[in-house]
């Protein structure tokens, strides 16, 4: 079971992930018992059937790079998980997604970054509104992960306004000005 | 210039410090070359034909004297004396070795300087106008808007891992002096007619393989949305730019795909989100960062300096300099000065460790301390007295720095090319050289005039070959170097791709080539008119046929041999 990073520490994760075969239809897959997230698809073709195991808590939708918010956004109030899959960590779309999902959809619930999740891009997803981080299970030791953590605050007072800094600096702070910082 | 407060220098030194713990797991092993690819790039490193290729970024051309001496110093611990200056005013080391990348990130960092995304999927460096501040044109000053971009581009999470690069242009003056159409999005400051700031936007220009102009999508937006209407732009690019292919996933195809009313509609539709948020621009914001580009302490001159005007009738040689490397200067008494970096027998762009200090003593000397790097790969002293002109020159002809040819057809813009970089098909310094050399006469340069060659080594157009009056760019023929020429393209108010005249031409060839376009200018022009005037006007077919000859069959059959 691959293990997440939640609120700054390594945690064990319960969480199952259906995955849809190829010429799979959403309507057939097997959506196991327990905590699971199931692809959008799933979730948009059997909503009235698993409505009741989201609102539990017990089941949250993932979304691939080439899905939006937008698809979701009548649900954010229901779903306590909702994760976005990197498909390579060079696209970028999930940051987006993310951001929108946090900024404009109000989604308060827990925002997982799974696929291609590296220590290099912990801080960036963890300020576009990721606050459950979960690389591959092979990818990092179990040291190599508790030391990754670290990444999450690589940067600590971020030009730009995001999910985890509504305000950007300039409005966050009171900046020197330009006869403060000669001097 | 711009000064760091703490909150910029401690952004700064974490991003040092990440970028060292990553070279540290790259080495050991941890991070795959895959996975360490991006992070170098961002962080201006490229695995290259020789060593690695450094690429620091000059934020809007601005080089400090204490900047130089910095540079000047790295060229001579890490690398080889020397570096080149880019037509996008970033300056490259190409000899260092990987190793010491951090250390030179860190020594950088000491004197607010880095490589923050030079290269990669991101917001690139943001060029302006190089004689912002002292332009007479000038309506806007960009550069306090070009410094309130970089600082949100600057390790913005959202726009790390874009389809493509992204480069932004910024211009504030009646003359467009950095080429806005040719960027992702190109900024024209200016004001409305009650005086208020507000800036035009052009989307989706750019060279590379596929050369397209950007297009006008909005002609005036207030100041206060700079940024919102930015981050809608790289949104919509974000989220529906093509990924699957890298010679297509360039903004600019995303708008030609969506045509452009299509593209400025969704971007309104997502602009409509963040307009007034949290990331709208403030007075006291703009003033804060404003006040650090306010004129330097002019002293009040007459605008006529006698003894210079003595040394113009009685020099030649320093008269020939002042016409062609001094430009006129908003404040009278004053002028700026453009150092060229296009003597032949140099490549173009590229300057020395000591050249370097010596430009730096200057700015302190004559220029309050500043220098600017330009679009077309020379240094600017921006604000030098009329009186300080003789002595600077002196100076400037002891270091091989007074070429008086600026803007004539030895300033060539040249990119690195097959010398060093990995990407290029062909080499492209041996072709500026060679035309250099051939066109050694300094009379019959002036009586040529004002015109443009630009050379690129391959597609990727870092020479900007396609805006060159006459552009020459290399490419690969089953493993050999040809070079295809293109004439007309022009840059500024009223750029233009150029076309290309026919088959192309082995390296050889290609001064003789060269000096045939000229010709046939020379023959054909009217009065006052510049070499891509009389192109515009009478079209390629004239220069083609003084090229080619009666021999074009056998050049194609030549070029595909």
């Amino acid at each position: 079971m691959p293990k997440l990073i939640k609120n700054g520490r390594v945690v064990a994760d319960d969480w199952q992930l259906v995955l849809l075969a190829e010429g799979e239809a959403p309507a057939d897959v097997a959506v196991p018992a327990g905590r699971t997230l199931v692809p959008l698809a799933v979730w948009q073709a059997r909503r009235d059937e698993l409505a009741a195991r989201a609102e539990s808590g017990e089941l949250g939708v993932w979304l691939d790079a080439g899905e939006g918010p937008e698809d979701i956004a009548d649900d954010v109030k229901r779903l306590a998980v909702i994760a976005v899959n990197f498909p390579k960590f060079t696209d970028g779309r999930g940051y987006s997604t993310a951001t929108l999902l946090r900024t404009r959809y109000g989604y308060t619930g827990e925002l997982r970054a799974i696929g291609d999740v590296l220590r290099d891009q912990f801080n960036y997803m963890t300020r576009s509104g990721f606050d459950a981080l979960q690389p591959r299970a092979d990818r990092y030791t179990d040291e190599q992960l508790a030391a990754a953590v670290a990444n999450v605050s690589d940067f600590t007072q971020p030009y730009q306004a995001s999910a985890t800094h509504p305000q950007p600096l300039f409005r966050r702070v009171a900046r020197p000005t330009q006869a403060q910082v000669k001097s | 210039m711009y000064q760091y407060d703490e909150y910029d220098q401690q952004l700064l030194d974490e991003r040092v410090a990440q970028f060292r713990d990553q070279m540290r797991r790259h080495l050991a092993g941890e991070l795959t070359d895959d996975e360490f690819r991006p992070v170098r790039l961002q962080n201006g490193l490229y695995i290259q034909r020789h060593a690695p290729m450094f690429r620091i970024s000059v934020p809007y051309g601005h080089l400090a004297s204490r900047q130089l001496r910095k540079l000047a110093h790295l060229a001579r611990t890490y690398d080889r004396g020397y570096a080149h200056f880019t037509t996008r005013t970033n300056v490259q080391f190409n000899w260092s070795p990987l190793e010491v990348i951090p250390d030179m990130l860190a020594e950088l960092a000491t004197v607010q300087m880095h490589a923050n995304q030079t290269s990669g999927n991101d917001i690139r460096n943001i060029t302006a106008d190089p004689f912002a501040g002292v332009a007479a044109d000038e309506i806007v000053d960009p550069r306090p808007w070009a410094e309130l971009l970089r600082q949100w581009a600057t390790y913005n999470p959202e726009f790390a891992y874009l389809p493509r690069k992204f480069k932004i242009a910024v211009n504030g003056a009646i003359e467009d002096r950095v080429v806005l159409r040719v960027y992702d999005i190109g900024l024209d400051f200016k004001r409305d007619a009650a005086g208020n700031i507000g800036f035009r936007v052009l989307v989706g220009g750019g060279l590379g393989r596929t050369p397209i102009l950007g297009e006008e999508i909005e002609s005036f937006v207030p100041w206060q949305h700079l940024i919102t209407y930015c981050e809608a732009i790289l949104r919509v690019y974000n989220r529906y730019g093509r990924r699957d292919n890298i010679w297509k996933a360039r903004i600019k195809i995303l708008v030609k795909a969506l045509g452009v009313e299509e593209f400025r509609w969704q971007v309104r539709e997502e602009w409509a989100h963040a307009k007034d948020g949290p990331n709208t621009l403030t007075e006291a914001e703009v003033a804060r960062v404003a006040a650090h580009f306010v004129d330097p302490q002019y002293e009040d001159l007459p605008a006529d300096d006698k003894p210079h005007h003595h040394h113009i009738v009685e020099n030649l040689a320093f008269a020939a300099w002042v016409k062609r490397n001094v430009r006129a200067h908003k404040k009278p008494g004053y002028a700026s000065v453009t150092l060229s970096l296009k003597k032949t027998g140099i490549a173009p762009g590229d300057i020395s460790a000591d050249q370097m200090d010596l430009v730096a003593d200057w700015a302190d000397r004559f220029s309050f301390g500043e220098a600017r790097m330009t679009h077309e790969q020379n240094v600017v002293l921006a604000d030098v007295k009329l009186s300080d002109l003789y002595t600077l020159w002196q100076l400037a002809s002891k270091a091989g720095l007074a070429t008086p040819n600026i803007g004539l057809l030895t300033d060539i813009i040249c990119c690195p090319g097959g010398d060093f970089c990995s990407l290029a098909n062909a080499k492209s310094i041996p072709i500026a050289q060679a035309i250099q050399e051939r066109f050694d006469d300094l009379d019959y340069l002036y009586d040529i005039g004002d015109i443009d060659i630009n050379i690129s080594g391959c597609m990727n157009s870092c020479g900007h070959h396609h805006v060159g009056h006459i552009g020459i760019l290399g490419v690969d023929k089953n493993g050999e170097e040809w070079y295809q020429v293109t004439i007309g393209g022009t840059q500024g108010n009223d750029t233009a791709l150029g076309k290309v005249i026919g088959p192309s031409f082995a390296r050889a060839q290609m001064a003789d080539v060269v000096e045939k376009l000229i010709e046939t200018y020379i023959e054909h022009r009217h009065p006052d008119e510049r070499f891509v005037d009389t192109v515009h006007r009478l079209g390629i077919e004239p220069f083609k046929q003084r090229v080619y000859g009666g021999e074009q069959h056998t050049q194609r059959k030549v070029a595909n041999a």
